[in-house]
């Protein structure tokens, strides 16, 4: 057993029970971190301000919400959005975060292609993020149903269908799914429970998971260099701070990462407040009506690039192509065959065009998804999801030619 | 080194608003139709473009099916000759629909330069008492009250419900000689330009000032009797009331349910509980959509209502305050929650700059 002394201070009776110098040194004033680094590297912490603003606006939803198919509607709508004291705020913070939390995602995601930080030893950090992915996007769709609205139900409908899996016809699966024919009572309990307990726990694990893969390789910088952390550190305590190529997590880079998530939370309030209808779909402020089809039917933006990778095929092909789609971004690791682990810009053409088109192709996945299936809209999203498959099939082969730096 | 921050900014403000871009104002501006307001004139030239609309789009499917026939079989030819056919009589009927909106259109252009005298109309009113009583009877729907139906309704709209309601109503598509309006009896018994023009002279002279209308009082007298408001408490029979009694809270639903019942056969289909449409459809839709609801639902069996701009508006103010209730408090909260932030950034600034002066 540990030796306990008589404390001298509060501050020391703890220390000596949890050891909370150690703690913040390990976590925070020595947790290195390179210093050539710009504001992107910020992201995973407004990432982590994004989840903490879901979770407790969550929680105070939760107060009210009854997951009823005849209340449901009611108890947002009405309870929430005018009875409740400040519940029409809490929800405008959830419905923008949940949307906002995604462009962060891919800002942040496109920031790791980008200085290739997912290779070198990177490769779990790369994993633990698409997993995170994932587990956000069960967590977008199984909350869009919540309110059951028109588009909670037929998006519920329309998503959950997809798992008949085409010409395999396994309806057998769905209705395991919805826990009935149609959605119903059963599958709005079910993705009540998925959205306020499973899927957030496992996005906690997660997130666990994602910070435990960032200590032994460190983050990246912009020039891809390898640092002697050991070295630099030593020179950073020895008080040559200029010199250093590395700086403390705290309080050093989280002060920046205070100012850029400063700038962010202006930005995500004046969309609280002032616009907030991108986040919030007007046909979901219908209550839901299992016999009346709205005119249209899309996905939320975030999911719309992969909509259209499945819409544009037949429904069979569609799946495949949207089942590739969906994994892919997991195999980037081991599909980029380069020996470099650094910035696109520095990396040879090949994989720079790779890139850009890469991310602008994305765009036009996004915009065609949400617009009917009509020429020319179809014919583009058609083309633009065959680019999207042949770019990752030529990774391997691009990546593969590329010279050392 | 230099300072890359400010182009990687950039890029991202770039593709994040090319993003926001495509999906938002350009998808909406594709997926929905974009109706603009006519100023709630009510002269006619939305309803006599539409029929002519239809007539063109006729002629075009009638051209095409003249140039297959020229060279079809036999078989295909007897087919085509019936489409044909069928086109041609759908036109022939389109045209005297027009015709009839156009000769409508200039009676009551006509009528509307009449002066009318509001005494002498006063007698002809009482023609409309017999069914606009507050007797609560039902014809489809129940007749509203006109007190002051002379401020809701424009003036041209006024002398088109007498005239010939459906007309003025955009829903000449839904009735026929079978299946009249309820109010159709009524061009017989008010049918001169004079009588008329002093019966909407009288209702204008009775009613109260615009400035005393109320959003409650525009929406409950001119959507009121089709509409429910959950959220406002109101049924389409009025405020529902508090009682002891269940047996009571019980009678009243009943009366309310067949009531529907009733407006169902009448219109085709329940009119919706509006409580939540400002959030679904929107200001603009809803404003023009009241001017002429063809415009956007084409075929559809609500009526026009004719209100005028100010009441429209009114309208609009009413179903805000059902279902975008709090929008004076976001407001206010959102200046001091933006003040708020903005100070925070700046401190957050100030503490970074101090923190990385040691370390460049
Ligand atoms: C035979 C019964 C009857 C008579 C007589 C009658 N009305 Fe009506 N009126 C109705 C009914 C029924 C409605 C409701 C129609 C509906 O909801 O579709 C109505 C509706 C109206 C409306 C409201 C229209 C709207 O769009 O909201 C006005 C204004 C009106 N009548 C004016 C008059 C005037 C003026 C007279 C007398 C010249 C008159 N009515 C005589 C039955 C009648
Ligand atoms: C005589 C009955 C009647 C009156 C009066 C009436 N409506 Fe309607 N309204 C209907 C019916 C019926 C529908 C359903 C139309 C459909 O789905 O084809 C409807 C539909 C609507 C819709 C939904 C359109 C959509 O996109 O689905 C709105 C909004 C609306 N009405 C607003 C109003 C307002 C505002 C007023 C008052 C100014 C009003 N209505 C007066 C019968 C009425
Ligand atoms: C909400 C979910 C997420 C949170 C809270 C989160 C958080 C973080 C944090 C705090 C960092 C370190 C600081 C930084 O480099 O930004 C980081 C790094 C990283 N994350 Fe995430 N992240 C999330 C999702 C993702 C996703 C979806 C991916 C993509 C697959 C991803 C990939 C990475 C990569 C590759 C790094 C290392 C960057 C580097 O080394 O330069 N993360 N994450």
């Amino acid at each position: 057993m540990a030796k306990f002394t008589k404390a001298t201070s509060i501050k020391d009776w703890i220390n000596q029970r949890l050891a909370i110098e150690k703690v913040e040194k390990v976590m925070g004033s020595e947790y290195w971190i390179p210093k050539n680094i710009n504001f992107l590297w910020a992201m995973g912490m407004v990432l982590v301000i994004t989840f903490v603003l879901l979770l407790v606006s969550g929680i105070f939803l939760l107060m009210y919400y009854q997951p009823n198919i005849d209340t449901a509607f009611y108890s947002v709508n009405y309870t929430i959005m005018r009875d409740v004291d400040f519940g029409w705020l809490w929800r405008h913070i959830h419905g923008v975060a949940a949307s906002v939390v995604f462009l962060i995602i891919y800002i942040h995601m496109f920031t790791g292609i980008y200085y290739g930080s997912y290779k070198k030893g990177r490769e779990m950090i790369w994993l633990s993020g698409m997993l995170l992915l994932v587990a956000f996007s069960a967590e977008a769709f199984s909350g869009y149903i919540l309110p059951w609205g028109q588009m909670s139900y037929w998006a519920g409908m329309v998503i959950t269908n997809l798992f008949s899996g085409g010409s395999l016809h396994a309806d057998g699966l769905v209705e395991w799914i919805r826990g009935d024919y149609v959605p119903a009572q059963a599958f709005l309990s079910r993705f009540f429970m998925l959205h306020v307990l499973l899927i957030p726990l496992a996005i906690l694990g997660l997130i666990g998971l994602h910070f435990a893969a960032l200590r032994i390789p460190h983050v990246n910088n912009q020039d891809g260099e390898e640092i002697d952390f050991d070295a630099e550190s030593k020179k950073y305590l020895d008080g040559d701070k200029k010199g250093s190529k590395v700086i403390r997590f705290a309080n050093d880079f989280m002060s920046k990462d205070m100012m850029v998530a400063g700038i962010y939370l202006v930005f995500f309030f004046y969309l609280v407040f002032y616009n907030y209808g991108f986040a919030m779909d007007p046909v979901n402020f219908d209550p839901a009506d299992g016999l009346k089809t709205p005119a249209h039917i899309y996905p939320e933006w975030y999911f719309l690039w992969s909509y259209e990778i499945l819409r544009p095929f037949s429904i069979d092909i569609g799946l495949i192509a949207f089942a590739f789609a969906q994994g892919i971004f997991l195999g980037l690791p081991f599909l980029d065959r380069s020996p470099n682990a650094i910035a696109a810009n520095r990396r040879g053409p090949a994989f720079m065009i790779w890139f850009w088109l890469m991310l602008t192709n994305m765009i036009v996945l996004t915009a065609m998804g949400k617009l009917p299936p009509e020429d020319p809209y179809s014919t583009i999203g058609y083309w633009a999801a065959i680019l999207f498959i042949v770019q990752w099939l030529a990774l391997p082969i691009i990546t593969s030619y590329e010279k050392k730096v | 080194m230099k300072n890359k921050e400010p182009l990687i900014l950039a890029v991202v403000v770039f593709f994040s608003l090319a993003t926001y871009y495509l999906v938002e104002p350009y998808a909406h501006h594709i997926l929905h139709k974009d109706v603009e307001s006519k100023g709630f004139v009510y002269d006619g030239s939305d309803d006599i473009l539409e029929v002519e609309n239809i007539i063109s789009g006729l002629q075009k499917t009638k051209l095409e099916k003249e140039l297959e026939y020229k060279d079809a079989s036999a078989d295909e030819k007897q087919k085509l000759k019936t489409a044909i056919i069928t086109s041609e009589n759908d036109i022939a009927i389109q045209k005297v629909r027009l015709e009839k909106k156009q000769t409508f259109f200039s009676d009551v252009a006509r009528i509307a330069k009449i002066k009318g005298d509001a005494v002498t109309g006063e007698a002809i009113f009482a023609t409309c008492s017999g069914c606009h009583n507050d007797a609560g009877i039902v014809m489809g729907t129940i007749p509203p009250s006109l007190d002051n139906a002379g401020v809701y309704y424009t003036k041209n709209y006024l002398i088109g419900i007498i005239k010939d309601p459906v007309m003025i109503s955009n829903v000449d598509h839904k009735f026929s000689v079978e299946n009249e309006h309820p109010m159709a009896s009524v061009k017989y018994m008010v049918s001169s330009d004079e009588d008329i023009a002093n019966v909407v002279a009288y209702m204008q002279k009775i009613a109260i000032s615009p400035e005393k209308v109320t959003p409650k009082m525009a929406y409950e007298n001119t959507c009121g009797r089709c509409h429910s408001v959950v959220y406002e408490k109101w049924t389409q029979l009025g405020t529902t009331e508090k009682f002891k009694h269940k047996k009571d809270t019980l009678a009243a639903e009943i009366k309310v349910l067949e009531y529907e019942d009733s407006l169902k056969v009448y219109m085709g289909k329940l009119p919706p509980d509006l409580s939540m449409y400002i959030r679904s459809r929107g200001e603009h839709f809803i404003s023009t959509f009241i001017e002429n609801p063809q415009s956007q639902l084409e075929g559809t069996s609500m009526p026009r209502v004719g209100v005028t701009a100010d009441t429209a508006d009114k309208v609009v103010e009413y179903l805000k305050n059902a279902g975008d209730t709090k929008r004076h408090e976001r407001e206010e909260i959102g200046r001091n929650v933006m003040i708020y932030i903005v100070i925070f950034a700046l401190f957050a600034f100030l503490w970074k700059r101090e923190i990385w002066k040691d370390l460049h």
